[in-house]
C-alpha cells in the first residue's frame, strides 16, 4: 500500500507540474507569439532541408529567409533539382533564375618543365607570397605557378595536392569553387571556370612570344593561330595571351590540335586530336536519336528510316551520338 | 547573516566557479565566447535563468518534493522546470530583444540541457541553503559564468589576429586558454 502511494504521488506531483508549465507555455506561446512571414515557412518546406550550407547561408532556413526577405535567387539552393525549384518560384511568386553553372578552380599554368627553367634554388619559407619577394620568384618565368602550394594549404576541402611538376591538382569532385586559392595565389594564375568545360589556355604571361619563348616550352605566344582555327569565335586574344570565351566554346578541340606550344590542352586527354563522327550507313536503321541529340545540327535526316549522316563541317566530336546511337554504327575518327 | 551572504556570492563567481572550478557549462563557454556581444548576450541570459530556476526549484524541493518524500524526483523535476523556463526565456527574448534572438542562435536552447544550470540548482539544495541563500548562489554562479564567458570572448578576440601554428587554430588553442584560464582561477581558492 506505501508503494502504491508512493508511485500516486510521484505520478500525480510530476504530472501536476509538467501541466502547470505547460499550460504557462501555452499561454506565453500566444502572448509572446511572433508573425512571421509565411512564404518564408513555405520556403523552409520545399527547400532540400539538409542544411548543407552549399549556398552560403546558415542552413536551409537561412537561405529562405534570405530569398524572402533580401531577395537571393532560388537558385542560391545548388541542390534543388529542376522541378522542385520550379516548384518553389511558383509557391513563392518568383521567377525561376534556372540552375548556376557549377564552377571549379583552374590552375592557368602549365608548368613544365620543372628544374631546366628554374631561376635560382629557393630555400626560404615554404610559402608562394614569400617566394616571390626574392627576385619575383625562382622561376624564368615570371608568371609561371611558383609551386610551393600556398593555395594547397588554403583549401579547406582538400581538394588540392602538390603534383610532380611543381604545380598544384585539383580534384573537381572535391572543388566547390570557394576561391580561397584564387586569392591565396600570388600569381594569379587560378581562376574559376565552367566544370564543363575541359579545354583551357594553360598560360598566364602577357610577354611577347620570343620572351615567352625564351623562359617556357610551353607558354602563349600570342601567335593567333588558334583564332584562326576556332569556327566559334571563342578565342580572344588579349596582351599576347590567347583566353577563352567559355560561352562561346563548344569544345570541339580545333585550337588544341593547331596549338604549336601545346599550351591549349584537353583536360584529361594528353595527346589530343580532333575528331569527328562517322555513320557506318549500312547499319544505321535511321532511328534519329543521333539527330535529337546533336547540339551542332550536324547530323543529317530528321525523318524515321532515312539513314543518317555526318556533316563533317558543323561535326565537334563531341561524342554525344556515338554514346546514344543503339545500333553502335558511329564511331569517333581522328581528322587528318 | 549579510557576510554570509556575501561570502556565498564570492565563493560562487570566483572560487568555485562554474566553468572553471566545477567544469559545468562548457558548452555554451567554447561555442558562444567568440564575439564579446553574443558572449555578453548568453552570459545574461544565463544568469537570468540560473537565478530564476534556483529560486523556483528551491520552492519545487521544499513545497513539494520533500514533504512527499519524493527527493528522488529531484533531477527529473528540475529539469522540467528549467526546460520550461528556458523555453519561456526564449519566447520573451524573441518577442522583445529579436538582435539578441538572433545572437544567440542555437545556444539560448542550449541552456535547456545545460548543465551549469541544473548544477546550481542540484548544489543548492545538496548544501542546504534557504531561498534567500539559493538566489544568492545561483546569482553568483551565474555571474560567474557571465564573468568567464567575458573574460574568454576578450582573449578569443585577441587570438582571431594572432599568429597561431595552423596545427592549433580554432579548437584546439581555445582548449588551451581555456586550461590556462582555468588555472589561473585556481589562485581564488586561497580566499577560501
Amino acid at each position: 500500500m506505501a508503494t502504491l502511494t508512493a508511485i500516486f504521488s510521484a505520478v500525480l506531483l510530476m504530472g501536476a507540474l509538467g501541466f502547470v508549465f505547460g499550460a504557462i507555455l501555452s499561454y506565453a506561446s500566444q502572448k509572446f507569439a511572433v508573425t512571421v512571414d509565411p512564404r518564408i515557412e513555405t520556403a523552409i518546406s520545399l527547400l532540400p532541408g539538409a542544411n548543407c550550407g552549399g549556398c552560403g547561408f546558415p542552413g536551409c532556413a537561412g537561405l529562405a529567409t534570405a530569398i524572402v526577405e533580401k531577395g537571393v535567387p532560388i537558385s542560391s539552393c545548388p541542390v534543388l533539382t529542376a522541378a522542385a525549384r520550379a516548384k518553389l518560384a511558383l509557391a513563392l511568386g518568383l521567377a525561376d533564375t534556372g540552375p548556376t553553372t557549377p564552377l571549379v578552380a583552374t590552375v592557368m599554368c602549365n608548368g613544365l618543365p620543372a628544374e631546366e627553367y628554374r631561376k635560382f634554388e629557393y630555400n626560404g619559407i615554404i610559402d608562394c607570397q614569400a617566394a616571390i619577394l626574392v627576385s619575383n620568384g625562382p622561376w624564368l618565368c615570371p608568371h609561371r605557378c611558383v609551386g610551393l602550394g600556398s593555395c594547397v594549404k588554403v583549401c579547406p576541402f582538400g581538394a588540392m595536392t602538390m603534383g610532380e611538376n611543381r604545380l598544384p591538382i585539383i580534384d573537381k569532385e572535391k572543388c566547390t569553387a570557394c576561391g580561397k586559392c584564387v586569392t591565396a595565389c600570388p600569381k594569379a594564375i587560378i581562376k574559376l571556370v565552367d566544370k564543363e568545360k575541359k579545354v583551357h589556355v594553360k598560360c598566364n604571361s602577357p610577354e611577347k612570344g620570343p620572351d615567352v619563348r625564351k623562359v617556357c616550352k610551353v607558354g602563349c605566344i600570342g601567335c593567333q593561330l588558334c583564332k584562326k582555327v576556332c569556327a566559334y569565335d571563342a578565342i580572344i586574344i588579349e596582351n599576347n595571351l590567347a583566353r577563352i570565351d567559355y560561352s562561346k566554346c563548344v569544345q570541339c578541340g580545333a585550337c588544341v590540335a593547331k596549338c604549336p606550344q601545346k599550351t591549349i590542352i584537353m583536360e584529361g586527354v594528353p595527346d589530343f586530336k580532333p575528331r569527328k563522327a562517322i555513320i557506318d550507313e549500312a547499319a544505321c536503321v535511321g532511328c534519329t536519336l543521333c539527330f535529337k541529340v546533336c547540339k551542332f545540327q550536324a547530323v543529317e535526316g530528321g525523318t524515321p528510316k532515312e539513314k543518317h549522316r555526318i556533316i563533317p563541317a558543323k561535326c565537334v566530336g563531341c561524342g554525344a551520338c556515338v554514346a546514344k546511337c543503339p545500333k553502335k554504327c558511329i564511331v569517333l575518327k581522328p581528322v587528318e | 547573516m549579510s557576510a554570509g551572504l556575501l561570502s556565498i556570492f564570492i565563493i560562487a563567481i570566483f572560487i568555485e566557479n562554474f566553468v572553471l572550478n566545477q567544469i559545468l557549462g562548457i558548452c555554451p563557454f567554447v561555442g558562444v565566447s567568440n564575439r564579446l556581444d553574443s558572449a555578453v548576450g548568453m552570459g545574461l541570459a544565463v544568469t537570468f535563468v540560473m537565478v530564476l530556476a534556483g529560486v523556483v526549484t528551491w520552492m519545487i524541493q521544499h513545497f513539494f518534493l520533500a514533504p512527499f518524500q519524493l527527493e528522488y524526483l529531484q533531477t527529473l523535476s528540475f529539469i522540467l522546470v528549467i526546460a520550461s523556463l528556458v523555453q519561456f526565456v526564449e519566447m520573451v527574448i524573441r518577442k522583445t530583444v529579436p538582435t539578441l534572438y538572433q545572437a544567440l542562435g542555437v545556444y539560448l536552447p542550449l541552456i535547456t540541457t545545460n548543465c551549469a544550470v541544473l548544477g546550481v540548482a542540484l548544489l543548492n539544495v545538496r548544501k542546504g541553503y534557504g531561498l534567500v541563500e539559493s538566489a544568492v548562489n545561483s546569482l553568483g554562479g551565474g555571474l560567474g559564468f557571465f564573468f568567464a564567458l567575458l573574460l574568454m570572448a576578450g582573449i578569443r578576440e585577441r587570438l582571431e589576429v594572432a599568429d597561431v601554428p595552423v596545427a592549433m587554430r580554432g579548437a584546439p588553442i581555445t582548449f588551451i586558454t581555456a586550461g590556462l584560464l582555468a588555472i589561473a582561477f585556481y589562485g581564488f581558492a586561497g580566499l577560501a
